[in-house]
């Protein structure tokens, strides 16, 4: 056992920490009140500087990287609160890339690669609690076609991106893994329709209307109804840097929050000399290393394929919710009205912390499949 | 004891529901209905203001002789209950609840007539300048000096979470009138216009990206002395007089229990891989919990009720419904975003707003939840913060 980092993954963690120390996202977030296009300049930089590359094969342009690594340059983006949707188009896109054909690969990966191309998954659906098995949308088949019919919604990049992958149904009924099947969609597909909007956490996503889009046989990933197992695992990868990132943000929320007791005086001292708020940001303190603990076990468990890793990617998802919301709500209430401002970087990174939970899954959702995984 | 409801409060029910049905307007329901705080959309909350004002019911906690309704402790209780239920807009406080009060129990009688009928007709609109940069918690702090000039004081200072500054024309303040002896024993209650020179008036933009609150600064402002509420060095007990006139003064189970019942009916909605979520036993759990503590609330409010009709001080009842109305507002909160998952991650609070023709994206319910859930962090942080309120009651109840 060794939890140190290598000397490769170090200096990828320190680039990002450089990067992250030049280009905080604080003051774009307390800019943002309308839907922002996607930051071209910052995404070009990622492509200049290896990162769009860490997961891929190095035979098809990529740097062989993993998870771990994943983990330790997330980790970095979230102390800054970077809007970048790395998580979209890398992590969950480049992860769907990554088992598609060789023909889809080779029109996909070299674009993305170059930052050229932006991904998102289309999983989520109204008024349906998130899981992969709970998709509805049905894909009929017609022929070697599929034609797509429905409304996914709160797509992360979902309007920025130009390559949509959708997880629909071909077979089966909403509760079973069999009859998920996978789709590689042009955004800009006649009877795509995208209705984009701001997320709480400053981020944009998008309600995606399908309405009779046909995709042929070629656009497929994986088997007709054997997408589950594939959008599992990439779902779980992005699982995995949600939380990386989370850490991080947490992490800046702890900190600015001892930092802010420290000078904040009342009653004729500092506020962190009252035992009673000491108290409570130890219990920030152990909620938040609980987290990272949870993250390495996640991730290491992934990465070297344990029989228990996908229960460790679920109590990791779980703790992030819990631990995110006591932290923040915590981190508001030591801060007092200053917390509740727009002005100050934490209540950015609470709305962060707190539409995180929201998104593939709640805390609870992720213990209830933990319980039943097990 | 007993829970029998009398038959003229049932008639007295019917009567406010009746009025209520019949006095909404279309614009004030859907303000109420889309409110994220306890600061309604000030356009719709004062137009039905000034149509309670109209019936006489603006104040029914006033004593009737300056314009409240005589009415009993339960008949205000059932009032504001069905004020609730009708999800109206909650009135803009600062006024009938906070300047109002004060000036019944400590205001001179010209002051009185002057300022009372105003505030019940909405033509002045108050503000409350108690809290400070430096001044929170510790709000005996206070640093803004009233130098007295003449007939005048000079005020020079800053007051910050000022709700609501920019559309007021009047405030109501704390400010130090001496610099020596307990920090309480300084402070002078004064009321000021918001147009005299040398005020200036900043938004301050909240998470939710409403600007709400206000910081408001002082260089050199010019306020008569017969604005003063109570004698000079004597505002902590004009200050004080409030919070004895407030006790059991608001109740927050009733609203509580109408979120509740719509967060279930949101659970209908969502479909689990099992089953609607309301029939999830993990969900029906955390609902469960919370509904149990907002049934032990509402009697505790209930007792709080009975003591003041029978005349009694209701004590340390009272010191705890801050605290727990607050903090189950925000569990309640809490629980609707769990209930809606990435649905209330989507943000758009720009259809919140009255008037704006913005189509919802997602489901139309769940477009109150993130910004109430992120609203209510103010809760347990303004009006005393809750770890005061923890102190008081650990100080002035448990004799520690």
């Amino acid at each position: 056992m060794n939890f140190q980092l290598s000397e490769e993954q170090q200096m990828l963690a320190d680039s990002a920490k450089r990067f992250v120390r030049d280009n905080s996202d604080v003051e774009k977030h307390r800019q943002n009140k309308k839907l922002m296009p996607l930051d071209a300049a910052t995404w070009q930089q990622f492509a200049d500087l290896g990162w769009l590359a860490v997961p891929f094969e190095e035979e098809h342009g990529g740097l062989g990287m993993g998870q771990l690594e994943t983990m330790v340059l997330l980790e970095a983006l979230g102390e800054g609160l970077i809007m970048a949707p790395y998580i979209a188009t890398v992590v969950l896109g480049g992860g769907f890339l990554r088992q598609a054909s060789a023909a889809q690969q080779a029109e996909t990966i070299p674009a993305l690669l170059e930052g050229k191309l932006q991904v998102a998954f289309a999983a989520e659906e109204y008024e349906r609690v998130f899981t992969l098995e709970n998709t509805a949308m049905a894909a009929e088949v017609q022929g070697t076609d599929v034609v797509l019919n429905g409304i996914k919604s709160c797509v992360m990049n979902g309007d920025q991106a130009d390559l949509l992958v959708v997880l629909a149904r071909t077979g089966g009924q909403p509760g079973d893994q069999d009859g998920l099947s996978l789709f590689l969609v042009d955004a800009n597909a006649p009877g795509v329709e995208r209705v984009a909007h701001r997320t709480v956490d400053g981020r944009q996503g998008a309600e995606i209307r399908f309405n009779q889009v046909k995709v042929s046989e070629a656009a497929r990933i994986g088997e007709l109804n054997g997408g589950y197992a594939i959008a599992r695992d990439v779902l779980h990868e992005g699982l995995l840097a949600l939380s990386a990132e989370s850490v991080g943000s947490l992490s800046v929320l702890l900190n600015e929050t001892v930092e802010y007791s420290k000078t904040r005086n009342q009653f004729g001292m500092p506020i962190g000399k009252f035992q009673v708020l000491q108290f409570r940001m130890a219990d920030m303190f152990i909620a938040m290393e609980q987290t990272r603990s949870l993250l390495l076990a996640a991730t290491l468990k992934t990465v070297e394929g344990h029989d228990d890793a996908a229960k460790a990617v679920h109590a990791m998802k779980a703790q992030l919710g819990r631990a995110g919301r006591k932290i923040a709500q915590e981190a508001i209430q030591i801060h007092g009205g200053m917390g509740m401002t727009d002005e100050l970087g934490v209540g950015h990174y609470v709305k962060r912390v707190t539409g995180v939970d929201g998104l593939f899954g709640n805390a609870d959702v992720h213990l209830m499949a933990m319980a039943r995984s097990a | 004891m007993d829970l029998r409801v009398p038959e003229q409060e049932k008639a007295f029910r019917d009567e406010v529901r009746t009025f209520l049905e019949e006095s909404l307007t279309p614009e004030i329901r859907e303000a109420g209905r889309m409110v994220t705080s306890v600061f309604a959309p000030v356009k719709e909350a004062m137009a039905w203001q000034r149509i309670l004002n109209d019936k006489g019911w603006a104040a029914p906690h006033w004593p009737k002789e300056f314009g409240g309704t005589g009415w009993s402790v339960t008949q205000r209780a059932i009032f504001a209950e069905e004020l609730v239920r009708a999800e109206t807009p909650p009135l803009v406080p600062m006024g009938l609840h906070m300047c109002g009060p004060c000036l019944i129990g400590c205001g001179t009688e010209e002051q009185q007539q002057e300022y009372l009928p105003k505030i019940l007709n909405g033509e002045h609109f108050w503000c409350q300048g108690y809290s400070e940069p430096g001044s929170g918690s510790d709000l005996a702090s206070l640093k803004t000096f009233a130098e007295k000039d003449g007939d005048d004081y000079i005020l020079n200072g800053t007051k910050i979470w000022t709700t609501y500054a920019h559309y007021a024309n009047k405030m109501f303040a704390l400010v130090r009138t001496n610099r020596d002896g307990k920090p309480q024993q300084g402070i002078t209650f004064l009321l000021l216009d918001m147009d005299l020179p040398g005020i200036t008036i900043e938004p301050i933009v909240g998470l939710d990206e409403v600007s709400e609150q206000c910081q408001v600064f002082f260089d050199n402002v010019r306020v008569p002395q017969k604005n003063r509420v109570g004698e000079e060095n004597d505002g902590w007990t004009v200050a004080k007089y409030l919070l004895t006139f407030e006790r059991g003064g608001q109740e927050y189970a009733p609203g509580l229990n109408v979120m509740l019942e719509k967060i279930r009916l949101m659970a209908e909605k969502q479909q689990t891989a099992f089953g609607p979520l309301n029939q999830d036993p993990v969900w029906q759990y955390k609902f469960a919990a919370l509904e149990a503590d907002v049934l032990a609330l509402e009697f505790t409010e209930m007792r709080i009720k009975s003591a003041l009709s029978a005349g009694k001080d209701p004590g340390a009842l009272s010191s705890m419904s801050k605290i727990l109305g607050t903090e189950l507002l925000q569990k309640v909160t809490e629980l609707r975003i769990e209930t809606l998952g990435s649905q209330s991650v989507i943000w758009q609070p720009q259809a919140l707003v009255p008037g704006e023709e913005q189509p919802v994206i997602g489901p139309e319910y769940a477009l109150t939840a993130m910004p109430h859930y992120l609203n209510s962090r103010a809760c347990s942080i303004y009006g005393g913060s809750n770890e005061v309120q923890r102190g008081i009651i650990a100080k002035a109840v448990l004799g520690l």
